[in-house]
Protein backbone atom coordinates (compact mmCIF):
# COMPACT_ATOMS: atom_id res chain seq x y z
CA UNK A 1 0.00 0.00 0.00
CA UNK A 2 1.36 3.15 -0.93
CA UNK A 3 4.63 2.05 -2.08
CA UNK A 4 5.66 1.10 1.37
CA UNK A 5 6.83 -2.36 2.26
CA UNK A 6 5.90 -4.22 4.83
CA UNK A 7 8.81 -3.39 6.79
CA UNK A 8 8.01 0.02 6.62
CA UNK A 9 4.37 -0.63 7.91
CA UNK A 10 6.41 -2.28 10.82
CA UNK A 11 8.64 1.12 11.54
CA UNK A 12 5.78 3.40 11.62
CA UNK A 13 4.13 0.51 13.86
CA UNK A 14 6.54 0.79 16.33
CA UNK A 15 7.07 4.68 15.69
CA UNK A 16 3.46 5.71 16.54
CA UNK A 17 3.75 2.90 19.69
CA UNK A 18 6.96 4.24 20.97
CA UNK A 19 5.03 7.44 20.27
CA UNK A 20 2.02 6.86 22.36
CA UNK A 21 3.44 5.24 25.46
CA UNK A 22 6.91 7.39 26.00
CA UNK A 23 3.90 10.55 26.11
CA UNK A 24 1.86 9.00 28.39
CA UNK A 25 4.24 7.89 30.39
CA UNK A 26 5.83 11.24 30.63
CA UNK A 27 2.55 13.34 31.20
CA UNK A 28 2.13 11.37 34.49
CA UNK A 29 5.87 11.28 35.88
CA UNK A 30 5.64 14.75 34.83
CA UNK A 31 2.78 16.48 36.24
CA UNK A 32 4.07 16.26 39.93
CA UNK A 33 7.47 17.10 38.82
CA UNK A 34 6.42 20.29 36.69
CA UNK A 35 3.92 21.19 40.05
CA UNK A 36 6.90 20.93 42.43
CA UNK A 37 8.95 23.43 40.11
CA UNK A 38 6.15 25.68 39.77
CA UNK A 39 5.54 26.30 43.44
CA UNK A 40 8.74 25.12 45.23
CA UNK A 41 11.03 27.61 46.65
CA UNK A 42 14.17 26.04 47.64
CA UNK A 43 17.43 27.08 45.38
CA UNK A 44 17.85 23.23 44.55
CA UNK A 45 15.44 24.06 41.63
CA UNK A 46 16.95 25.82 39.58
CA UNK A 47 19.30 22.68 39.02
CA UNK A 48 16.65 20.25 38.84
CA UNK A 49 15.50 23.07 35.56
CA UNK A 50 18.80 23.01 34.36
CA UNK A 51 18.79 19.64 34.41
CA UNK A 52 15.38 18.80 32.90
CA UNK A 53 16.48 21.15 30.06
CA UNK A 54 19.66 19.80 29.44
CA UNK A 55 18.06 17.02 26.44
CA UNK A 56 17.35 20.80 24.52
CA UNK A 57 20.91 21.69 24.03
CA UNK A 58 23.15 18.49 24.63
CA UNK A 59 23.42 16.13 20.94
CA UNK A 60 20.99 13.39 20.79
CA UNK A 61 24.01 10.65 20.08
CA UNK A 62 25.35 11.85 23.75
CA UNK A 63 21.99 10.97 25.48
CA UNK A 64 22.03 7.83 23.48
CA UNK A 65 25.43 6.88 24.40
CA UNK A 66 25.32 7.28 28.20
CA UNK A 67 21.57 5.61 28.11
CA UNK A 68 23.49 2.50 26.14
CA UNK A 69 26.43 2.45 28.55
CA UNK A 70 23.60 2.89 31.12
CA UNK A 71 21.18 0.52 30.18
CA UNK A 72 23.95 -2.31 28.51
CA UNK A 73 24.43 -5.40 30.50
CA UNK A 74 27.51 -3.51 32.16
CA UNK A 75 25.82 -0.46 32.67
CA UNK A 76 24.52 0.00 36.77
CA UNK A 77 20.86 -0.07 35.68
CA UNK A 78 21.26 -2.79 32.93
CA UNK A 79 23.69 -4.75 34.70
CA UNK A 80 21.28 -5.03 37.81
CA UNK A 81 18.13 -5.82 35.88
CA UNK A 82 20.63 -8.50 34.49
CA UNK A 83 21.65 -9.86 37.98
CA UNK A 84 17.82 -10.29 38.99
CA UNK A 85 17.29 -11.72 35.72
CA UNK A 86 15.32 -9.41 33.86
CA UNK A 87 17.55 -8.48 31.03
CA UNK A 88 19.59 -5.24 30.40
CA UNK A 89 17.88 -2.70 28.03
CA UNK A 90 20.46 -1.76 25.61
CA UNK A 91 18.65 -2.59 21.77
CA UNK A 92 15.07 -3.14 23.27
CA UNK A 93 11.42 -1.37 23.21
CA UNK A 94 11.92 -0.57 27.01
CA UNK A 95 15.34 1.24 26.22
CA UNK A 96 13.63 3.18 23.48
CA UNK A 97 10.77 4.58 25.71
CA UNK A 98 13.21 5.51 28.25
CA UNK A 99 15.72 6.81 25.75
CA UNK A 100 12.56 9.04 24.50
CA UNK A 101 10.95 9.97 27.39
CA UNK A 102 14.14 11.16 28.10
CA UNK A 103 14.79 13.15 25.13
CA UNK A 104 11.23 14.97 25.53
CA UNK A 105 11.33 15.63 28.99
CA UNK A 106 11.77 18.96 28.57
CA UNK A 107 8.65 19.31 25.98
CA UNK A 108 6.45 18.06 28.62
CA UNK A 109 7.52 19.73 31.53
CA UNK A 110 8.07 23.10 31.18
CA UNK A 111 4.56 23.80 29.00
CA UNK A 112 3.00 22.04 32.39
CA UNK A 113 5.13 24.21 34.86
CA UNK A 114 4.06 27.19 32.67
CA UNK A 115 0.26 26.17 33.21
CA UNK A 116 0.76 25.80 37.02
CA UNK A 117 2.27 28.86 37.53
CA UNK A 118 -0.15 30.68 35.53
CA UNK A 119 -2.63 29.12 37.59
CA UNK A 120 -1.35 29.67 40.86
CA UNK A 121 -2.60 28.41 44.41
CA UNK A 122 -5.93 30.03 45.03
CA UNK A 123 -7.72 27.28 42.53
CA UNK A 124 -6.47 24.60 44.98
CA UNK A 125 -7.44 26.63 48.24
CA UNK A 126 -10.96 27.18 47.02
CA UNK A 127 -11.74 23.90 45.73
CA UNK A 128 -9.92 22.79 49.69
CA UNK A 129 -12.64 25.11 51.22
CA UNK A 130 -15.37 23.40 49.30
CA UNK A 131 -14.94 20.14 50.72
CA UNK A 132 -12.40 18.90 47.75
CA UNK A 133 -9.76 16.12 48.95
CA UNK A 134 -6.46 16.20 46.94
CA UNK A 135 -7.31 13.58 44.47
CA UNK A 136 -10.68 15.47 43.62
CA UNK A 137 -8.67 18.70 43.18
CA UNK A 138 -6.17 16.90 40.88
CA UNK A 139 -9.64 15.89 38.46
CA UNK A 140 -11.65 18.62 39.03
CA UNK A 141 -9.58 21.77 38.86
CA UNK A 142 -5.86 21.33 38.06
CA UNK A 143 -6.23 18.93 35.21
CA UNK A 144 -9.71 21.74 33.24
CA UNK A 145 -7.40 24.94 34.67
CA UNK A 146 -4.37 23.45 32.76
CA UNK A 147 -5.48 21.67 29.92
CA UNK A 148 -3.92 23.86 27.34
CA UNK A 149 -0.54 22.88 29.15
CA UNK A 150 -1.52 19.43 29.04
CA UNK A 151 -2.53 19.41 25.21
CA UNK A 152 0.75 21.61 24.13
CA UNK A 153 2.76 18.85 26.75
CA UNK A 154 1.38 15.75 24.84
CA UNK A 155 1.76 17.43 20.87
CA UNK A 156 4.97 18.43 21.38
CA UNK A 157 5.95 15.15 22.96
CA UNK A 158 4.62 12.97 20.66
CA UNK A 159 5.78 15.20 17.14
CA UNK A 160 9.14 15.64 18.84
CA UNK A 161 9.36 11.38 19.23
CA UNK A 162 8.24 10.80 15.83
CA UNK A 163 10.50 12.96 14.53
CA UNK A 164 13.56 11.16 16.74
CA UNK A 165 16.99 9.57 15.28
CA UNK A 166 19.91 9.73 17.41
CA UNK A 167 19.16 8.58 21.06
CA UNK A 168 17.17 5.98 19.22
CA UNK A 169 19.72 4.47 17.22
CA UNK A 170 22.20 4.96 19.83
CA UNK A 171 20.29 2.82 22.50
CA UNK A 172 17.75 0.81 20.12
CA UNK A 173 20.46 -0.30 17.39
CA UNK A 174 17.58 -0.14 14.67
CA UNK A 175 17.02 -3.79 14.77
CA UNK A 176 13.92 -3.90 12.08
CA UNK A 177 10.26 -4.96 13.87
CA UNK A 178 12.13 -4.84 17.31
CA UNK A 179 13.71 -0.68 17.53
CA UNK A 180 14.14 0.27 13.76
CA UNK A 181 11.63 3.17 14.03
CA UNK A 182 10.11 5.16 10.79
CA UNK A 183 13.39 7.78 11.12
CA UNK A 184 15.92 5.21 11.27
CA UNK A 185 14.08 2.95 8.48
CA UNK A 186 14.26 6.48 6.05
CA UNK A 187 17.94 6.20 7.39
CA UNK A 188 18.99 3.04 6.49
CA UNK A 189 17.12 3.40 2.85
CA UNK A 190 19.53 6.33 2.03
CA UNK A 191 22.29 4.40 2.75
CA UNK A 192 21.34 1.41 1.04
CA UNK A 193 21.20 4.09 -2.16
CA UNK A 194 17.20 3.18 -2.07
CA UNK A 195 16.15 7.14 -2.64
CA UNK A 196 12.42 6.04 -3.67
CA UNK A 197 11.71 3.77 -0.23
CA UNK A 198 13.47 6.84 1.72
CA UNK A 199 11.07 9.26 -0.64
CA UNK A 200 7.96 7.56 0.13
CA UNK A 201 8.43 7.15 3.97
CA UNK A 202 9.49 10.70 4.25
CA UNK A 203 6.92 12.39 2.47
CA UNK A 204 4.35 10.03 4.29
CA UNK A 205 5.96 11.00 7.70
CA UNK A 206 5.88 14.57 6.90
CA UNK A 207 2.20 14.19 5.57
CA UNK A 208 0.86 12.10 9.14
CA UNK A 209 2.84 14.70 11.01
CA UNK A 210 1.31 17.87 9.30
CA UNK A 211 -2.25 16.65 9.67
CA UNK A 212 -1.66 15.75 13.48
CA UNK A 213 -0.58 18.66 13.81
CA UNK A 214 -3.41 20.67 12.14
CA UNK A 215 -5.67 18.65 13.78
CA UNK A 216 -4.66 19.30 17.48
CA UNK A 217 -4.10 23.11 17.15
CA UNK A 218 -7.82 23.17 15.70
CA UNK A 219 -9.12 21.51 18.66
CA UNK A 220 -6.95 24.26 20.56
CA UNK A 221 -8.77 26.71 19.03
CA UNK A 222 -12.07 25.28 19.59
CA UNK A 223 -11.63 24.37 23.20
CA UNK A 224 -9.45 26.97 24.62
CA UNK A 225 -10.56 28.18 27.62
CA UNK A 226 -9.56 31.50 30.01
CA UNK A 227 -6.43 30.55 32.06
CA UNK A 228 -6.67 32.93 34.61
CA UNK A 229 -9.54 33.16 37.55
CA UNK A 230 -12.03 36.13 37.15
CA UNK B 1 -17.61 29.74 72.55
CA UNK B 2 -18.26 27.91 69.77
CA UNK B 3 -14.86 29.14 68.24
CA UNK B 4 -11.36 28.81 70.53
CA UNK B 5 -8.03 28.76 70.38
CA UNK B 6 -4.48 29.56 70.36
CA UNK B 7 -2.67 30.61 67.16
CA UNK B 8 0.86 31.44 65.91
CA UNK B 9 2.58 31.75 63.27
CA UNK B 10 5.94 33.24 62.52
CA UNK B 11 6.37 34.21 58.55
CA UNK B 12 9.93 36.16 58.09
CA UNK B 13 9.67 39.18 60.16
CA UNK B 14 5.98 39.04 61.04
CA UNK B 15 4.48 36.99 64.28
CA UNK B 16 1.24 36.32 64.67
CA UNK B 17 -0.12 35.53 68.20
CA UNK B 18 -3.61 35.30 68.43
CA UNK B 19 -5.88 33.65 71.66
CA UNK B 20 -9.60 33.72 70.05
CA UNK B 21 -12.73 33.17 71.84
CA UNK B 22 -15.43 34.23 69.73
CA UNK B 23 -19.41 34.02 70.35
CA UNK B 24 -21.75 31.43 68.71
CA UNK B 25 -23.90 33.72 66.69
CA UNK B 26 -23.36 36.34 64.60
CA UNK B 27 -20.59 38.17 62.58
CA UNK B 28 -17.24 38.97 64.39
CA UNK B 29 -14.73 41.78 62.81
CA UNK B 30 -11.38 40.51 62.36
CA UNK B 31 -9.95 44.48 62.44
CA UNK B 32 -6.70 46.04 61.71
CA UNK B 33 -4.67 48.19 59.47
CA UNK B 34 -3.09 46.37 57.07
CA UNK B 35 -0.15 43.89 58.32
CA UNK B 36 -1.55 43.47 60.70
CA UNK B 37 -2.22 39.40 60.49
CA UNK B 38 -6.02 39.63 60.01
CA UNK B 39 -5.87 37.89 57.03
CA UNK B 40 -3.34 35.60 58.41
CA UNK B 41 -5.08 34.51 61.20
CA UNK B 42 -8.29 33.97 58.82
CA UNK B 43 -6.16 31.34 56.96
CA UNK B 44 -4.95 29.74 60.06
CA UNK B 45 -8.80 29.31 61.16
CA UNK B 46 -9.35 28.02 58.10
CA UNK B 47 -5.75 25.33 57.48
CA UNK B 48 -4.89 27.59 54.94
CA UNK B 49 -1.98 27.69 56.92
CA UNK B 50 -0.49 25.65 59.32
CA UNK B 51 0.17 27.63 62.29
CA UNK B 52 0.53 26.05 66.12
CA UNK B 53 -1.29 25.85 68.99
CA UNK B 54 -4.81 24.84 69.24
CA UNK B 55 -8.13 25.79 67.94
CA UNK B 56 -11.63 24.26 68.51
CA UNK B 57 -14.76 24.89 66.58
CA UNK B 58 -18.82 24.05 67.75
CA UNK B 59 -16.55 21.56 70.22
CA UNK B 60 -14.69 19.31 67.54
CA UNK B 61 -10.84 19.94 67.59
CA UNK B 62 -9.21 21.75 64.42
CA UNK B 63 -6.14 21.42 65.51
CA UNK B 64 -4.48 20.55 68.84
CA UNK B 65 -0.71 19.62 68.87
CA UNK B 66 0.27 17.13 66.34
CA UNK B 67 -3.33 16.72 65.05
CA UNK B 68 -4.05 18.97 62.08
CA UNK B 69 -7.53 19.01 60.40
CA UNK B 70 -7.07 19.20 56.71
CA UNK B 71 -9.15 21.82 55.17
CA UNK B 72 -11.15 19.76 53.39
CA UNK B 73 -12.28 18.04 55.80
CA UNK B 74 -13.22 21.16 58.23
CA UNK B 75 -16.76 22.20 57.67
CA UNK B 76 -16.34 26.03 57.07
CA UNK B 77 -17.08 28.61 53.85
CA UNK B 78 -14.39 30.78 53.03
CA UNK B 79 -15.18 33.74 50.92
CA UNK B 80 -11.68 35.02 49.21
CA UNK B 81 -11.07 39.11 48.67
CA UNK B 82 -11.36 37.93 44.97
CA UNK B 83 -14.61 36.28 44.43
CA UNK B 84 -12.01 33.29 42.87
CA UNK B 85 -14.74 31.51 41.02
CA UNK B 86 -13.33 28.37 38.43
CA UNK B 87 -13.40 29.96 35.46
CA UNK B 88 -14.12 26.32 33.62
CA UNK B 89 -17.09 25.73 35.29
CA UNK B 90 -20.84 27.56 34.60
CA UNK B 91 -22.09 29.70 37.78
CA UNK B 92 -24.33 26.71 38.22
CA UNK B 93 -21.52 24.38 38.36
CA UNK B 94 -19.03 26.71 40.83
CA UNK B 95 -22.47 26.77 43.24
CA UNK B 96 -22.73 22.76 42.93
CA UNK B 97 -19.34 22.65 43.51
CA UNK B 98 -18.98 22.22 47.51
CA UNK B 99 -22.77 21.55 47.46
CA UNK B 100 -22.43 18.33 45.84
CA UNK B 101 -19.45 17.27 47.76
CA UNK B 102 -21.54 17.56 51.41
CA UNK B 103 -23.31 14.29 52.21
CA UNK B 104 -26.61 14.70 51.17
CA UNK B 105 -27.73 14.06 54.97
CA UNK B 106 -25.74 16.57 56.15
CA UNK B 107 -26.77 19.58 53.80
CA UNK B 108 -28.14 22.30 55.99
CA UNK B 109 -28.72 24.52 53.12
CA UNK B 110 -30.93 24.54 50.17
CA UNK B 111 -29.78 25.15 46.59
CA UNK B 112 -32.73 27.69 45.44
CA UNK B 113 -33.33 29.01 49.03
CA UNK B 114 -29.51 30.56 48.54
CA UNK B 115 -29.23 30.86 45.23
CA UNK B 116 -32.53 33.35 45.89
CA UNK B 117 -30.64 34.83 49.27
CA UNK B 118 -28.13 36.14 47.01
CA UNK B 119 -29.79 37.29 44.26
CA UNK B 120 -27.89 34.96 41.69
CA UNK B 121 -30.86 33.22 40.45
CA UNK B 122 -30.59 34.59 36.71
CA UNK B 123 -26.90 33.80 36.41
CA UNK B 124 -27.00 30.51 37.02
CA UNK B 125 -26.28 29.56 33.11
CA UNK B 126 -23.42 32.49 32.60
CA UNK B 127 -19.76 31.65 32.53
CA UNK B 128 -17.89 33.59 35.11
CA UNK B 129 -15.81 36.05 33.05
CA UNK B 130 -19.38 37.26 32.02
CA UNK B 131 -20.01 38.66 35.45
CA UNK B 132 -19.50 42.08 36.90
CA UNK B 133 -17.26 42.06 40.22
CA UNK B 134 -20.28 42.47 42.36
CA UNK B 135 -21.89 39.51 40.91
CA UNK B 136 -18.86 37.21 41.11
CA UNK B 137 -18.87 37.86 44.84
CA UNK B 138 -22.06 37.45 45.16
CA UNK B 139 -21.93 33.82 43.33
CA UNK B 140 -19.14 33.11 45.62
CA UNK B 141 -20.49 33.94 48.79
CA UNK B 142 -23.21 31.26 47.62
CA UNK B 143 -21.00 28.95 46.51
CA UNK B 144 -19.78 28.94 50.13
CA UNK B 145 -22.63 28.99 51.89
CA UNK B 146 -23.87 25.96 50.17
CA UNK B 147 -21.07 23.67 51.51
CA UNK B 148 -23.36 23.63 55.11
CA UNK B 149 -20.63 25.58 56.57
CA UNK B 150 -20.56 25.94 60.37
CA UNK B 151 -18.28 28.70 60.40
CA UNK B 152 -18.30 31.40 57.46
CA UNK B 153 -15.06 33.61 57.13
CA UNK B 154 -14.72 36.06 54.59
CA UNK B 155 -11.60 37.88 53.77
CA UNK B 156 -12.39 41.48 52.74
CA UNK B 157 -15.30 40.45 50.38
CA UNK B 158 -15.57 43.96 49.32
CA UNK B 159 -12.13 45.22 49.28
CA UNK B 160 -11.86 44.67 45.65
CA UNK B 161 -14.72 45.48 44.81
CA UNK B 162 -15.62 49.69 43.60
CA UNK B 163 -18.57 51.96 45.14
CA UNK B 164 -21.30 51.25 43.36
CA UNK B 165 -20.77 47.34 43.84
CA UNK B 166 -19.86 47.41 47.37
CA UNK B 167 -23.28 49.52 47.75
CA UNK B 168 -24.78 46.33 45.58
CA UNK B 169 -23.40 43.67 47.73
CA UNK B 170 -23.98 44.95 51.33
CA UNK B 171 -27.20 44.41 51.87
CA UNK B 172 -27.02 41.00 51.13
CA UNK B 173 -24.17 40.44 53.65
CA UNK B 174 -26.63 42.26 56.11
CA UNK B 175 -29.40 39.86 55.12
CA UNK B 176 -26.92 36.84 55.79
CA UNK B 177 -26.42 38.57 59.46
CA UNK B 178 -30.05 37.96 59.98
CA UNK B 179 -30.91 34.72 58.37
CA UNK B 180 -27.47 32.80 59.41
CA UNK B 181 -27.06 30.83 62.34
CA UNK B 182 -23.22 30.19 62.15
CA UNK B 183 -20.30 32.03 63.50
CA UNK B 184 -18.91 34.41 60.76
CA UNK B 185 -15.55 35.63 61.01
CA UNK B 186 -15.21 38.68 58.68
CA UNK B 187 -11.87 40.45 57.82
CA UNK B 188 -12.00 44.45 57.66
CA UNK B 189 -10.00 47.42 57.64
CA UNK B 190 -12.68 49.95 56.77
CA UNK B 191 -14.84 50.95 59.77
CA UNK B 192 -17.87 51.88 58.20
CA UNK B 193 -18.26 48.50 57.14
CA UNK B 194 -17.71 46.53 60.54
CA UNK B 195 -19.80 49.45 62.65
CA UNK B 196 -22.76 48.10 59.69
CA UNK B 197 -21.96 43.82 60.25
CA UNK B 198 -20.26 43.05 63.09
CA UNK B 199 -21.26 42.30 66.33
CA UNK B 200 -18.17 41.31 67.93
CA UNK B 201 -14.92 42.92 66.80
CA UNK B 202 -11.44 41.72 67.44
CA UNK B 203 -8.77 44.48 67.03
CA UNK B 204 -5.33 43.13 65.96
CA UNK B 205 -2.15 45.28 65.74
CA UNK B 206 1.23 43.85 64.52
CA UNK B 207 0.06 40.59 65.27
CA UNK B 208 -1.84 40.25 68.71
CA UNK B 209 -5.25 40.89 69.86
CA UNK B 210 -5.08 44.65 71.02
CA UNK B 211 -8.49 43.87 72.58
CA UNK B 212 -11.78 42.01 71.86
CA UNK B 213 -15.19 42.33 72.57
CA UNK B 214 -18.85 43.26 71.64
CA UNK B 215 -19.11 45.92 68.77
CA UNK B 216 -20.62 48.75 70.73
CA UNK B 217 -18.48 48.56 73.69
CA UNK B 218 -14.70 48.47 71.72
CA UNK B 219 -16.14 51.27 68.97
CA UNK B 220 -16.53 54.04 72.12
CA UNK B 221 -13.12 52.98 74.30
CA UNK B 222 -11.26 55.90 74.71
CA UNK B 223 -8.14 53.87 75.40
CA UNK B 224 -8.42 51.74 72.11
CA UNK B 225 -7.68 53.71 68.15
CA UNK B 226 -11.11 52.89 66.93
CA UNK B 227 -12.49 56.16 69.01
CA UNK B 228 -9.76 58.29 67.43
CA UNK B 229 -10.13 57.34 63.95
CA UNK B 230 -11.27 60.46 62.18
CA UNK B 231 -14.85 58.48 60.83
CA UNK B 232 -15.30 57.02 64.75
CA UNK B 233 -18.31 56.00 65.24
CA UNK B 234 -20.82 54.35 68.05
CA UNK B 235 -23.70 52.39 66.96
CA UNK B 236 -26.99 52.37 68.92
CA UNK B 237 -30.04 49.79 68.74
CA UNK B 238 -33.19 50.73 68.08
CA UNK B 239 -36.69 49.45 67.13
CA UNK B 240 -38.57 51.29 64.39
CA UNK B 241 -41.42 53.38 65.96
CA UNK B 242 -43.33 54.68 63.56
CA UNK B 243 -43.42 55.53 59.29
CA UNK B 244 -43.89 58.19 57.61
CA UNK B 245 -44.52 57.03 53.86
CA UNK B 246 -44.96 60.19 52.20
CA UNK B 247 -41.99 61.84 53.25
CA UNK B 248 -39.89 58.51 53.70
CA UNK B 249 -38.67 59.03 57.18
CA UNK B 250 -39.05 56.84 60.00
CA UNK B 251 -39.00 57.04 63.68
CA UNK B 252 -36.53 55.19 65.71
CA UNK B 253 -36.59 54.48 69.53
CA UNK B 254 -33.22 53.87 70.70
CA UNK B 255 -33.59 53.77 74.82
CA UNK B 256 -33.58 57.10 75.85
CA UNK B 257 -35.40 58.84 73.05
CA UNK B 258 -36.61 59.09 69.59
CA UNK B 259 -34.74 59.26 66.53
CA UNK B 260 -35.70 60.51 63.00
CA UNK B 261 -34.48 59.48 60.04
CA UNK B 262 -34.73 59.53 56.60
CA UNK B 263 -35.29 55.76 55.60
CA UNK B 264 -38.13 54.03 53.70
CA UNK B 265 -40.87 52.72 55.59
CA UNK B 266 -40.17 49.70 58.05
CA UNK B 267 -42.57 47.06 60.17
CA UNK B 268 -43.05 49.04 63.56
CA UNK B 269 -40.76 46.54 65.58
CA UNK B 270 -38.18 46.11 63.35
CA UNK B 271 -34.48 46.36 65.17
CA UNK B 272 -31.92 48.56 63.55
CA UNK B 273 -28.34 49.46 63.83
CA UNK B 274 -27.49 53.47 64.07
CA UNK B 275 -24.13 54.50 63.60
CA UNK B 276 -23.28 57.84 64.52
CA UNK B 277 -20.06 59.63 63.59
CA UNK B 278 -18.01 61.26 66.81
CA UNK B 279 -17.40 64.68 64.33
CA UNK B 280 -21.36 64.19 63.80
CA UNK B 281 -22.31 64.66 67.61
CA UNK B 282 -23.00 68.32 69.32
CA UNK B 283 -22.88 68.90 72.84
CA UNK B 284 -25.14 71.83 74.55
CA UNK B 285 -26.07 72.16 78.05
CA UNK B 286 -29.94 73.05 77.57
CA UNK B 287 -32.37 71.17 75.13
CA UNK B 288 -31.81 73.55 71.87
CA UNK B 289 -35.34 75.19 70.98
CA UNK B 290 -33.92 77.01 67.60
CA UNK B 291 -32.00 74.62 65.86
CA UNK B 292 -32.38 72.55 62.80
CA UNK B 293 -31.08 69.16 63.63
CA UNK B 294 -34.14 67.04 64.81
CA UNK B 295 -32.26 64.60 66.54
CA UNK B 296 -31.44 65.82 70.40
CA UNK B 297 -31.06 62.99 73.26
CA UNK B 298 -30.31 63.90 76.94
CA UNK B 299 -27.27 62.26 78.43
CA UNK B 300 -24.53 62.02 80.85
CA UNK B 301 -21.17 62.77 80.15
CA UNK B 302 -19.32 59.55 81.21
CA UNK B 303 -15.77 60.02 80.54
CA UNK B 304 -13.50 62.75 79.17
CA UNK B 305 -10.54 61.81 77.54
CA UNK B 306 -7.34 63.23 75.52
CA UNK B 307 -7.46 62.85 71.66
CA UNK B 308 -4.51 62.23 69.71
CA UNK B 309 -4.58 65.87 68.26
CA UNK B 310 -3.86 68.65 70.57
CA UNK B 311 -7.22 70.67 69.96
CA UNK B 312 -9.32 67.84 70.63
CA UNK B 313 -11.41 66.02 72.97
CA UNK B 314 -13.17 62.85 72.86
CA UNK B 315 -16.01 62.52 75.29
CA UNK B 316 -18.13 59.56 76.03
CA UNK B 317 -22.01 60.13 76.70
CA UNK B 318 -24.18 58.02 78.06
CA UNK B 319 -27.64 57.47 76.87
CA UNK B 320 -30.00 55.10 78.36
CA UNK B 321 -27.84 52.02 78.40
CA UNK B 322 -26.62 52.94 75.10
CA UNK B 323 -22.99 54.90 74.37
CA UNK B 324 -22.08 57.99 71.89
CA UNK B 325 -19.09 58.75 71.65
CA UNK B 326 -18.38 63.23 70.65
CA UNK B 327 -15.25 65.07 69.46
CA UNK B 328 -15.55 68.56 70.40
CA UNK B 329 -12.59 71.24 70.60
CA UNK B 330 -11.19 71.87 74.11
CA UNK B 331 -12.11 75.37 73.73
CA UNK B 332 -15.87 74.19 73.35
CA UNK B 333 -15.41 71.93 76.88
CA UNK B 334 -14.05 74.77 78.61
CA UNK B 335 -16.64 77.36 77.84
CA UNK B 336 -19.02 75.27 78.78
CA UNK B 337 -17.33 74.03 81.77
CA UNK B 338 -18.02 70.27 80.78
CA UNK B 339 -17.35 67.68 83.50
CA UNK B 340 -17.85 63.76 84.25
CA UNK B 341 -21.58 62.88 85.67
CA UNK B 342 -22.54 66.32 84.29
CA UNK B 343 -26.14 65.96 82.65
CA UNK B 344 -26.11 67.23 78.99
CA UNK B 345 -28.17 67.01 75.18
CA UNK B 346 -26.48 65.24 72.54
CA UNK B 347 -27.67 66.31 69.04
CA UNK B 348 -26.92 64.67 66.21
CA UNK B 349 -26.22 66.21 63.45
CA UNK B 350 -25.91 63.19 61.04
CA UNK B 351 -26.65 59.32 61.82
CA UNK B 352 -26.65 56.31 59.48
CA UNK B 353 -29.05 53.27 59.22
CA UNK B 354 -27.16 49.85 59.21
Amino acid sequence: MLGLTSSDWEALRLTLRLALISTGLLLVLCLPLAWWLAHTQRRIKVVIEALVALPLVLPPTVIGFYLLILLGPRGVVGGTLERLGVGHLAFTFTGLVIGSMIYSLPFVVQPLQNAFQAMGRRPLEVAATLRAGPFDRLLSVVLPLSRQGLLTAAVLSFAHTLGEFGVLLMIGGGIPGQTQVASIAIYSHVEALDYASAHRLSLFLMLVAFTLLTCIYALNRRFKVVGVMP
Amino acid sequence: MSVSGTLRLKRGDFELEAELELPERGVTALFGRSGSGKTTLLRCLAGLERGEGWLSVNGCRWQHGRHFLPVHRRPLGYVFQEASLFPHLRVRDNLRYGYRRVAAGQRRVDFDETVHLLGVEALLDRHPHALSGGQRQRVAIARALLASPRLLLMDEPMASLDAASKAEILPYLERLHTHLEIPVVYVSHALEEVARLADYLVLLEAGRVLAAGPLHELLVRSDLPLSHADNAAAVLEARVLECDAVQQVIALECGAGRLWLSHPPAPTGTPLRVSVKARDVVISLTPPQDSSVLNCLPARISEIADDPHPGHLLVRLTIGDQTLISRITREAAKRLALVVGQPVYAQLRGAALS
